[in-house]
This record gives structure tokens, C-alpha cells and sequence, in this order.
């Protein structure tokens, strides 16, 4: 996990050197942009047959427009069509999220084994923060006669590796348990999603249970303009269709973001009318997915600029040194007690 | 750095060290993203502190 994760902390970057990250034309001053409404027109004709499941407004990118369509509303995340088209002339400007990085996310987050996988990565996590916890109460006997930081160099390769083993684990020890926290969180997600539908969603949409999926859609302008009514100074992160997993059947979800780091990741959620638009509900999300939200930034390190991804790259590095000194000094001692009954082995001396 | 002591050392002096760090860490990790600019600098360096004692403790061993 320590492997696969160290290039996607970059993956924003890497996707773009390799070409994968479509980008925005330039436009002259004062260009018009083109109403929502073509853009998901300019989507579905880019791929007749399939229907929009959702539209997302990148922050960073306000001259593009990322669609998602799928074969169906609730079609498989894995056949979904994600592709950015250029807000100003709705051409379409690129697939988003393949190439490369999408197999190392994929090995990251559920081994391509779906819901399974990604439980089974949640529970790896959730041992990985077992061991670090581990480590911690045998850093006491370990060190108690030691300053801080001592590295024996003098002593035998084991006792070397044995020092840096303790001095990098105990100082990481703060951050791999929030990454390792939030990543087993974020495994969660599809469960957490499925809950908030079957109780704060359903509560939201009850006057409407019973009514079938909307005969025709509203106009996509009328979805975002009264939900930016309805959340005043906020801006719409991405609107999911009626019937996707982010909605009821029957409702545009509008997700509204502030404009600081962390109201632009906990979302407020608008859900208005499939068929005229018209705001039913708006409110909060429960604290369990506002726990998921901030959890995100902390696991993926990409909220604090360049120095703080190439700092989480370190001490991603110093965690695996940590993990690999730790499996070496077990298999040492394994050797060791087998070899116990035998004369004792001359012991290795690092020369300086 | 000092080598082995023979004093045996109490929880400060194992983990006094340790648990500043801890602290800082998590006070960097926050604060990037509850206060913004100032947050994200600030975090530059607490969560920063680890990779920049490791540096420091392998430069200081190789002299």
C-alpha cells in the first residue's frame, strides 16, 4: 500500500506529464461560457446511447466540465465514461483518470476485486495501524536506556537497522496512523453512501416515495441556478442525475462547496426536482460522511501545495524503511532462535 | 548523538521527544486544512519535522 501510494500522491501531476490530464483551451477575455444544458448535450452526443450520471466543476479548472456517462444511471462505476469538455465551446477535451495511474489506483484501492477488495485493503489498513500501535509499546524496552535518536553505529548490522527501525517508527508514528485512519475510512465509502440513502436521503425525499423516475429532465441551467439559490455563496461541486447512487430516482443532488479548504470538501447536498427543478430539500450531510470528506484530504496529502505532497512522499519513504527494517530485524531473530542449539554465528560488524 | 546511558530514563525521556513530535504533527495536519494559507505553511514544517530529523540524525552519523 506504502508502494502504490507513493506515485499517486503525484498522481495529479504524473497524469499530466503523460498526458492524460485533458486541459482547457484558452479563451479570449470575456468569452461566454455555454449554458450547462450544452454541455450535457455536447456529452451525450460525444457518446450516443449512454445517459449523464453526473457533472463536476473542478475548482482549479473553471474552463472545463466533467461529464460522467455510463451505459445506464446506475451503471457499473468501472464502465463509466469520465471525459472534461471545454466550458466556453463544449468540445470535448479528454478522457479523464486513465492511463497508468488508474491501474496503480486500482492496486491501491480494491486490487480490481470491487467492494470486496476495497474491504479487504480496509482491514490491511486497519492491521497496519495494529502494528504501528505495536511498535510503540515495544519502543519503550527497546529505547528506555537510550537518548533520543541514538544510532549504535558501532554495533552489529542488526542493532543499526534495529536503531533507525525505532527512531523513524516513532517519529512517523503520528502520520501513518492518519493516513492509515482515513485510508480504512475512505474503504468505507460505498457503505456510507448506501446508509445516508436508506435514511437521511429517503427521510429528505419522502413526500415524493412512490413516484416514478422523471418522464423527462429539467433544464440542467434551472439545476444549478436554484440550488446556488437555494446555498447562497456557494458554488456546485459536481449535480448527480436522478437515479445514481448519489440521489433518489426521482432528484437532481446538487453538492455545494465554500470557498475554504475544508467547505469545499464537506459538501452540502440540494435536491431538487427531476422533472422541473424546483429545490425539495437542502441541508447537511450527516457526520459520519462529513467524516469521510475531511478524511480524504488527510489520506491523499494533496490539501497544502506542492511542499506538502513532496512531504508526504517522504514520509511515505520513511514508512516503507520502517516496514522493510522491521521485517528483516524478524527474520534476523527467526534465524536466530532456529540456529540456537548451533555455536552462535559471527556476527556481521558494519565498517565505517 | 549521546550513546547508550546507563541510567535507566523515565517515560519523559523515552517518549517526551516522541510526543512533541506526535503533537506537532497532528497540529500541522489540521492545520492546513482549517486555516488556510498560514495553516499550509505551518504545516510545511510540523509535518515536515520527521523527514527533516532523519536527514539530520543520517548527515550527523556520517561525519
Amino acid at each position: 500500500m506504502c508502494l502504490t501510494g507513493l506515485p499517486l500522491i503525484f498522481h495529479h501531476e504524473i497524469d499530466a506529464a503523460l498526458g492524460y490530464a485533458p486541459k482547457p483551451e484558452a479563451h479570449q477575455l470575456g468569452a461566454q461560457k455555454l449554458s450547462i444544458e450544452a454541455i450535457g448535450r455536447a456529452a451525450l452526443a460525444d457518446h450516443p446511447g449512454s445517459v449523464l450520471q453526473y457533472l463536476a466543476w473542478d475548482k482549479d479548472e473553471p474552463a472545463s466540465v466533467t461529464a460522467f456517462t455510463n451505459t445506464a444511471v446506475d451503471g457499473a462505476p468501472d464502465n463509466a465514461v469520465v471525459k472534461s469538455f471545454d466550458a466556453y465551446t463544449g468540445r470535448p477535451l479528454g478522457l479523464v483518470g486513465v492511463g497508468p495511474m488508474l491501474i496503480v489506483l486500482k492496486l491501491h484501492t480494491d486490487v480490481f476485486l470491487g467492494q470486496p477488495g476495497k474491504l479487504f485493503m480496509g482491514a490491511m489498513g486497519l492491521l497496519f495501524m495494529l502494528a504501528i500501535v505495536s511498535g510503540v509499546v515495544l519502543y519503550w524496552p527497546f529505547t528506555r536506556r537510550l537518548n533520543f535518536a541514538t544510532i549504535r553505529a558501532e554495533k552489529s548490522r542488526r542493532i543499526v537497522w534495529l536503531d533507525w527501525h525505532n527512531l523513524l517508527g516513532v517519529i512517523t508514528v503520528v502520520w501513518a496512523l492518519v493516513v492509515g485512519g482515513t485510508g480504512v475510512i475512505n474503504t468505507l465509502a460505498e457503505v456510507m453512501l448506501n446508509q445516508w440513502k436508506s435514511t437521511e436521503l429517503a427521510a429528505m425525499v419522502a413526500p415524493y416515495a412512490g413516484r416514478p423516475a422523471p418522464s423527462h429532465l429539467a433544464s440542467l441551467d434551472a439545476v444549478v441556478g436554484n440550488a446556488m439559490k437555494a446555498a447562497p455563496g456557494m458554488d456546485v461541486s459536481f449535480i448527480a442525475f436522478p437515479g445514481t447512487p448519489f440521489t433518489s430516482s426521482h432528484h437532481f443532488a446538487a453538492f455545494m462547496r465554500g470557498d475554504t479548504t475544508l467547505t469545499a470538501r464537506v459538501v452540502k447536498p440540494v435536491l431538487l426536482d427531476g422533472e422541473n427543478a424546483s429545490v425539495a430539500a437542502a441541508g447537511e450531510l450527516p457526520l459520519y460522511l462529513k467524516a469521510l470528506l475531511v478524511s480524504q484530504p488527510l489520506h491523499f496529502g494533496d490539501y497544502g501545495g506542492m511542499p506538502l505532497k513532496i512531504i508526504w512522499a517522504l514520509l511515505d519513504g520513511l514508512t516503507i524503511v520502517v516496514l522493510g527494517s522491521g521485517l528483516y530485524l524478524w527474520w534476523v531473530r527467526r534465524k536466530k532462535t532456529r540456529r540456537v542449539a548451533r555455536p552462535a554465528a559471527p556476527v556481521l560488524r558494519l565498517t565505517s | 548523538m549521546k550513546p547508550t546511558s546507563r541510567r535507566a530514563g523515565g517515560w519523559l525521556r523515552v517518549f517526551g521527544i516522541p510526543v512533541v513530535i506526535g503533537v506537532l504533527s497532528l497540529a500541522g495536519l489540521l492545520s492546513a486544512l482549517l486555516l488556510d494559507e498560514a495553516g499550509r505553511v505551518f504545516s510545511w514544517f510540523a509535518v515536515g519535522l520527521p523527514a527533516a530529523i532523519a536527514a539530520w540524525v543520517f548527515a550527523s552519523g556520517k561525519l
